[in-house]
């Protein structure tokens, strides 16, 4: 059977998986919508959270990401997992010991305000519609790149397929989907990934094969790898930074918060039936995200590696001469997956000094004993330019995988976007129906109504998710860093203050959460523009591109959060402690004892 | 029976104190701010700095949570406010 045959084979399968669990699972109640009845397994639950936290992004462009940073990538290893430590200790047990819906609910109630858990509820949207524009159009790239129809037919496929199971399903019906969504897409991360792993080390397993020695000689991947991007004029892979340490540890920082106090992770740990499982169901997700993670920094080098050894034929050899006339590849001569993948414009070739060889280097560095060699060689600069997302999507092609393989990886990318687009979904329905409906306008809805509410504004937020992938606003590839920097300087220290500060008054709650994220806010638009608008940076006019310490936008949402911690107790002082009422809810939401169903009635 | 709450939170509170110390070491200390150091030790192929930045912390964080989820269960135990 033909390549894409095969694909469109097994993806139909997966989609045939993902609806027949849809019709197993639909919600009766909205108990079942919001939170999946509150009786999810722990381990379960574990793994619908992996599917749920690992985007289109994680799949598809973390490795190739890491792949171009080298170590520096690791930041976001380390912050998209370290985040789950504080997520299990600090916030999930106790929101789940509050037993209510949704975040909102839990900063209205504990600050005794509904502008509290407005503000909230703002938050929570303005992240996830950031959030979910690119899995929308991640959705999209995944199809066209894959099964080859075009971008926006992809998007009505994915939009359809979301539809069926989340409407009707609920939070029930996407948490079991996406046990099955978890299933396809680490088979699909992993198994390429053993395979080249045993090719360029002899060991099956990726996370030792990165640090094993390459077949046929006895030098380290790392070691090997080191000195052949050095040799192409890059930094060496295991030690180039971040731009800064400083700005690697405020980033990582950034990102660990941010991923505590995402609205659609935390509603995670409110679908299963104890306190206790919680926190265990906080570690069973990390063992799931963690089989994924690990193996991408494997992905990263061994990917690079082979693209490098691609071009250059001749680099294993111990007396390899990159500058000798004949050590790259003949353009004419390259191998098919290169073909194949300069169709679709994420490779593209450039033969600037018409010798018809591939001379790919870093044309921008600085070492001068470096462009005097490449210049004494007739290099006149880099003539490959490389998406990173081939690092994963081209990946069995260079190792040369069956057919099956490839398709594979096409249905884990799509089960990847999809599931985290579900995810969000869920989390923006609900502030709708329940926060907004519910709580503030019409407080006598049934419990009947409620459920066509919320499965009305499901279906609206799909409809906007997939007009905004269609029409992506120019600020789409900007957009998951808002979502963070608003989730770790306004959500993640509110949520913490209500549950470890006793003292702490609705007053400081509001003040702290407007100044973090205001703080955050003006510090992302100066460098990208007033609501992303070209050109209404102002960056220049306040001190030039990161000009507090150093540090980059994307990693300013920590900062956001230690502003937002000073404010809140800044103001604190100034305003009445909170009542009684409020200070028993916090003991009581201290302990596990007495925990309730999750429900939604005060 | 009134509960030993202020007990039981302070000995939440230590616990939740020396899991995070753990995990700011093997991360921001391990992973970064000696990296440079510690990558002139090598584990196997891996130097072991960058080794703590892409895959050590992960390991280490996913054994932390464990380790406070089943010494929480054992608080909660000795404080009597555990779940039926």
């Amino acid at each position: 059977m033909s390549l894409q045959g095969i694909t469109y084979l097994i993806v139909g399968l997966t989609f045939a998986l993902y609806i027949g669990i849809a019709v197993w699972a639909r919600a009766g109640s909205t108990k079942e919508f919001y939170v999946a009845g509150g009786g999810v397994h722990p381990v379960l639950n574990g793994m619908a959270t992996g599917a749920d936290w690992m985007s289109a992004a994680s799949f598809i462009s973390m490795a190739g990401l890491i792949s171009n940073m080298g170590y520096g990538g690791g930041l976001f290893l380390m912050g998209w997992t370290g985040g789950y430590v504080l997520l299990a200790m600090l916030l999930a047990p106790y929101l789940r010991k509050f037993g209510k819906f949704t975040v909102p609910q839990f900063i209205g109630d504990r600050f005794y305000s509904k502008g509290a858990s407005t503000v909230a509820v703002i938050c929570l949207l303005a992240a996830s519609l950031t959030y979910i524009i690119g899995q929308m159009t991640g959705v999209g790239v995944a199809f066209s790149r894959f099964l080859g129809v075009s971008n926006s037919t992809g998007i009505f496929i994915g939009m359809g397929i979301v539809f069926m199971y989340a409407v009707f399903g609920g939070m029930k019906g996407i948490t079991y989907t996406q046990v099955a969504q978890y299933c396809v897409l680490i088979l699909a991360y992993t198994v390429p990934a053993v395979f080249i792993s045993l090719q360029l080390t002899g060991n099956p397993i990726p996370q030792l094969g990165l640090g094993s020695d390459m077949v046929g000689n006895n030098v380290a991947l790392l070691t090997k790898l080191d000195l052949i991007v050095q040799d192409l004029g890059f930094a060496q892979y295991t030690t180039s930074t971040r731009i800064s340490t400083l700005n690697m540890f405020v980033y990582t920082v950034s990102l660990m918060i941010g991923t505590a106090g995402l609205p659609h992770v935390i509603v995670r740990f409110f679908t299963v039936p104890k306190v206790k499982d919680a926190r265990a169901s906080a570690g069973w997700a990390l063992v799931f995200i963690a089989i994924l993670y690990t193996t991408a920094p494997a992905v990263a080098a061994m990917a690079k590696m082979n693209l490098l050894k691609t071009i250059n034929p001749t680099v294993m050899a111990a007396d390899s001469n990159l500058f000798a006339p004949d050590a790259q590849i003949v353009h004419a001569e390259r191998p098919d997956w290169m073909k194949r993948w300069e169709v679709t414009g994420l490779l593209k070739f450039e033969d600037k000094n018409n010798d018809g060889r591939i001379q790919y280097y870093n044309d921008t560095s600085k070492d001068e004993a470096f462009q005097a060699k490449a210049a004494a060689a007739g290099w006149k600069g880099s003539e490959l330019s490389v998406n990173a997302d081939i690092m994963v999507l081209a990946n069995p092609e260079i190792a040369l995988l069956p057919n099956w393989v490839i398709a594979l990886v096409a249905a884990g990318g799509l089960a990847a976007a999809l599931s985290t687009a579900a995810g969000l979904l869920l989390a923006i329905s609900s502030a709708i129906s329940h926060d907004l409906l519910k709580e503030k306008f019409m407080p006598d809805l049934s419990e009947k109504g409620e459920l066509m509410a919320g499965k009305i504004a499901m279906a609206c937020s799909i409809m906007v998710a997939g007009y905004l992938g269609l029409n992506p606003p120019g600020f789409a590839a900007g957009t998951v860093a808002i979502a963070f920097g608003l989730a770790a300087s306004s959500l993640f220290p509110a949520l913490m203050l209500g549950i470890f500060s006793k003292t702490m008054n609705k007053e400081g709650a509001i003040a702290g959460m407007l100044a973090g994220l205001g703080i955050t806010m003006f510090y992302v638009f100066a460098h990208k523009g007033i609501f992303f608008i070209k050109g209404t940076e102002f960056v220049d006019a306040i001190g030039g591109a990161n000009f507090f310490l150093g540090i980059e936008p994307n990693a300013f949402g920590a900062i956001g959060a230690v502003v937002n911690f000073a404010v809140a107790f800044g103001v604190k002082r100034m305003f009445p402690a909170p009542p009684e009422e409020i200070v028993a809810l916090v003991e009581s939401v201290r302990i596990p004892r007495g925990s309730k169903e999750i429900g939604g009635a005060h | 029976m009134q509960h030993d709450s202020a007990g039981y939170w302070k000995a939440t509170l230590a616990l939740i104190r020396n899991v995070l110390i753990v995990w700011f070491v093997v991360s921001y200390g391990f992973g970064i701010l000696l990296a440079p150091m510690l990558n002139n030790i090598s584990l196997g192929g891996y130097p072991l700095g960058f080794w703590f930045a892409q895959q050590g912390s992960m390991y280490i964080f996913v054994i932390l949570i464990f380790f406070y989820a089943k010494q929480m269960g054992k608080i909660d135990e000795k404080f009597d406010v555990h779940e039926d």
